[in-house]
């Protein structure tokens, strides 16, 4: 047997990588639900002689977050005034939020979720009856009036395991194959020579073939996702793989915007969603449509007490809300851990006999009864089939059936991302209209510069997960935002007609890109054994590394998220070793190759989540993260934004406060 | 729970353009050893049991295993899936099996419209492409 100094994956690297050049207008990086809305969009408005290319690290077909399907879809306004859904994103956010943003993606959502149903996608509808029918049951369209299945107030449901097939479809034909560039993953977004502060290119590489890729562009979209595998998880071992949000999105997004100079926003915003444990199956329909409670260790219903009821009364208004705040929920759960009254069940059991009970009271008989618990209990099971078919597995294989025991839930390691119930992100100009407030000064303290979801970098576009302070616009709203940026986009090329140049040569960037190939080969031999090797680090080593770190000073699940001023600052001493360290990467085939930049990526945006958390002090966000020394929430002083701006020139870091200005009456808050 | 390939089914796609699972991984994990022209999941540590290349193996070679960390052995999730629908079998260690069949798709593959050819009319308003007349809020601070 040959000793273990060779290269594991199956396409080896090699040290001189082929430099293809290529030249566009439009750059759209990633190809989830928001460049999926993108290239959809942007032909209705480009002319033909418009150069634009996708670059997607994985297939389209199946990439980001919506890869694996969805079971619902948590955005729908339809009936409901776009004014309560900002209302009620901005109270589940604890108060900081841009109003112009959510109120603008409220107002064109439904128009994308009429789309996809259009395009195939099955969606559930009430009956006469007032019965559940699936999406493939003859009824009207949502364009045609049908009423969708309602959970909560937003959430709709749908038959899901082809979300994204269905929508990635119109998306790849609008484009043209000719247009798109799979298994490309761009690393770098590049700033022009000549004009300050505007986009000019980005550069990337094949992980199917030793090729480096630079771009020029006029502007470009950056959406790939949030942030995963940044703090440790709670499984380590093969069950790292299984976590809540997509494994495969490494901070990209942030990262690759902040280093050109794109001034983020709330990234001291996190989610820790509390999910079914291990498996991280949604609790979404098991709290809404099977109306599920949870217990604790003791079996009391410990949310709605009146302890929680007093606890809830610290945070106000926030508190007071009929649906509490997630973080809020969390808090309380994390309570009852740290009480030692767990573990916290989700009462699935009660909840589907419950039902069941129901019809029996209605006079239906045991035959009607059976026939009626299949439907039940295949909405259930749909659920985890449809999104996170892991539960399911860990379901089988401990023998657990929903209706006869409950599940533990627990609230998950943290995760960085703007489109779900989170808002961490990058900076963007909102809508060019009068409603949206003007404000004097930079753009990092503006709320509209010219086109709507541009960052503070000329050109450079975000949507999705990149659009900070303004969460839940789930699938639906990554969607129109990239549609909304794709019209903003041509618009900018119609307007401005420089040319842009690179600063640095294609070779230039193309040895940067591939510094972790020549580093391996240049070492490799020098131990029997690839991986261990004192001239240089391995990804997957780098990447436990700064979960460690993470884990025990920035407030991970190792400390019940508790952090401090005094752990904040060794965290971020740990990252300026591990950054520097980074720095001797090596990889020996292009996966490896993938998985070093992807760390690079993670280790910059978590560094930017630590630096945030650390110039707040209070804890904004009671359930995701705590500061010791500034435990409560203080609205006298910080109902703000935290904005950060990196200098790529000077490589300097300025944090400062934002005004946050409400565009909705506060009076009722909700 | 990582996914796996069966020996005595996978073909490597016989090699040609497309190896199917290596084609949709989201996380680039299936690959393709040309030698012995069979798939294999490169990093099961880093699977997020989305099963995309379990439902597109032309084969039907690949199934998932549970997490070796935290799902007890004998359980097993696996679907077939067709045009229009999903059909799941569930196995649990008991023994116990459970069907589920949900639809997936109204339309046709291939037939989802991109309206090509299509184009908006005002490019400096802030109407998207079939959109009628927008909103402005009420109810101000």
């Amino acid at each position: 047997m040959a000793l273990p100094n060779k290269p594991r994956g199956e396409i080896a690297a090699v040290v001189n990588p082929e430099v293809v050049e290529h030249s566009c207008d439009v750059l759209i990086v990633g190809g989830g639900m928001a460049a999926c809305g993108a290239a959809f969009e942007i032909k209705k408005w480009a002319s033909d002689d418009l150069k634009i290319i996708l670059c997607d690290k994985a297939a389209m077909e199946r990439s980001g977050a919506v890869a694996q399907g969805l079971s619902a879809i948590n955005t729908y306004i339809g009936e409901n005034a776009i004014e309560d859904y900002v209302k009620m994103v901005r109270n589940d956010l604890m108060g900081v939020v841009r109003e112009d943003l959510i109120y603008d993606l409220g107002r064109h959502v439904d128009e994308s979720v009429k789309l996809f149903e259009e395009w195939g996608l099955p969606v559930w509808k009430k009956a006469e009856d007032g019965s559940n029918l699936d999406g493939s049951k003859p009824a009207p369209t949502l364009r045609e009036g049908g009423q969708p299945v309602r959970t909560g107030k937003w959430q709709i449901m749908i038959n899901g395991e082809s979300y994204k097939c269905i929508v990635a479809e119109p998306a790849k034909k609008a484009l043209g194959e000719e247009s798109i560039m799979e298994r490309v993953f761009i690393v770098k977004m590049l700033l022009d020579k000549n004009r300050p502060n505007t986009i000019a290119g980005a550069v990337g590489f094949s992980v199917r073939e030793n090729k480096v890729h630079v771009f020029t562009c006029k502007t470009a979209l950056v959406a790939c996702g949030g942030a995963v595998n940044i703090f440790r998880p709670r499984s380590t071992g093969e069950g790292k793989g299984r976590a809540w949000y997509p494994v495969w999105n490494a901070g990209s997004t942030y990262t690759m915007c902040a280093q050109v100079g794109a001034t983020l926003t709330m990234m001291e915003n996190r989610f820790t969603p509390a999910r079914f444990k291990d498996g991280y199956g949604p609790v979404g329909a098991w709290f809404l449509l099977f109306k599920a409670k949870v217990q604790n260790g003791l079996g009391e219903f410990y949310a709605g007490s009146d302890a929680a009821k007093e606890e809830l009364k610290h945070f106000m208004p926030y508190g007071a809300s009929a649906v509490t705040p997630t973080c809020l929920r969390n808090h309380l759960m994390v309570n009852e851990f740290k009480a030692g009254r767990g573990p916290i069940y989700m009462a699935t059991d009660v909840a589907l006999n419950a039902f069941l009970d129901e019809k029996r009271a209605a006079g239906l008989d045991e035959k009607a009864v059976k026939k009626y618990w299949k439907h039940l209990e295949s909405e259930a099971w749909e659920d985890f089939l449809d999104m996170s078919v892991g539960q399911a597995g860990l379901w089988a294989g401990a023998n657990i059936e929903p209706e006869k025991v409950g599940s533990e839930i627990m609230p998950t390691e943290p995760y960085m991302l703007g489109s779900h119930s989170g808002c961490c992100g990058i900076w963007t100009s909102g809508p060019n209209e009068d409603w949206v407030p003007t404000v004097d000064g930079a753009r990092s303290h503006q709320y509209k510069w010219g086109y709507n979801r541009m960052t503070t970098v000329d050109g450079l576009f975000t949507a999705g997960d990149g659009v900070g302070a303004s969460g839940h616009k789930f699938s639906s709203g990554s969607h129109t935002e990239g549609r909304i940026v794709a019209k903003e986009m041509v618009r900018y090329c119609r307007d401005n007609t420089y040319t842009t140049e690179l600063a640095q040569s294609a070779q230039e960037l193309a040895d940067e890109i591939y510094a972790p190939v020549k580093r391996y080969h240049e070492f490799v031999g020098a131990t029997t054994a690839a991986d261990v090797n004192p001239n240089y680090c391995k990804p997957a080593g780098i990447m436990m590394r700064l979960m460690k770190a993470t884990d025990e000073y920035g407030g991970g699940v190792a400390t019940y998220y508790m952090t401090s001023g005094k752990l904040l600052g060794i965290c971020m001493d740990l990252l300026e070793l591990l950054r520097e360290d980074a720095d001797k990467m090596a990889a020996g085939d292009l996966h490896e190759l993938m998985r070093a930049w992807e760390n690079y990526h993670r280790i910059w945006c978590v560094e930017a989540h630590i630096r945030h958390i650390q110039f707040r002090e209070e804890s904004r966000y009671p359930g995701f993260y705590y500061r010791s020394d500034f435990p409560s929430v203080d609205d006298e002083n910080w109902k703000c934004f935290v904005n950060s701006t990196y200098d790529p020139q000077a490589a300097e870091w300025k944090c400062e406060k934002v005004e946050c200005i409400n565009i909705i009456e506060t009076d009722p808050w909700l | 729970m990582p996914s796996y390939v069966d020996p005595e089914k996978c073909d490597g796609c016989k090699g040609g353009d497309k190896t199917a699972c290596m084609y949709i991984c989201p996380n680039d994990l299936m690959v393709l050893n040309v030698e012995e022209m069979k798939a294999y999941n490169q990093e099961p540590d880093a699977c997020w049991e989305c099963y995309s290349c379990v439902k597109i193996c032309p084969q039907g070679a690949i199934a998932v295993r549970g997490y070796d960390d935290f799902v007890p052995m004998g359980g097993q999730v696996h679907p077939m899936r067709s045009s229009d629908s999903i059909m799941w079998t569930v196995k649990f260690r008991n023994g116990n099996i459970k069907r589920f069949k949900f639809p997936i798709r109204t339309t046709a593959e291939g037939a989802a419209n991109e309206y090509a050819g299509q184009k908006g009319d005002n490019l400096d308003d802030c109407k998207l492409f079939l959109e009628g007349e927008l909103k402005a809020p009420t109810k101000l601070a």
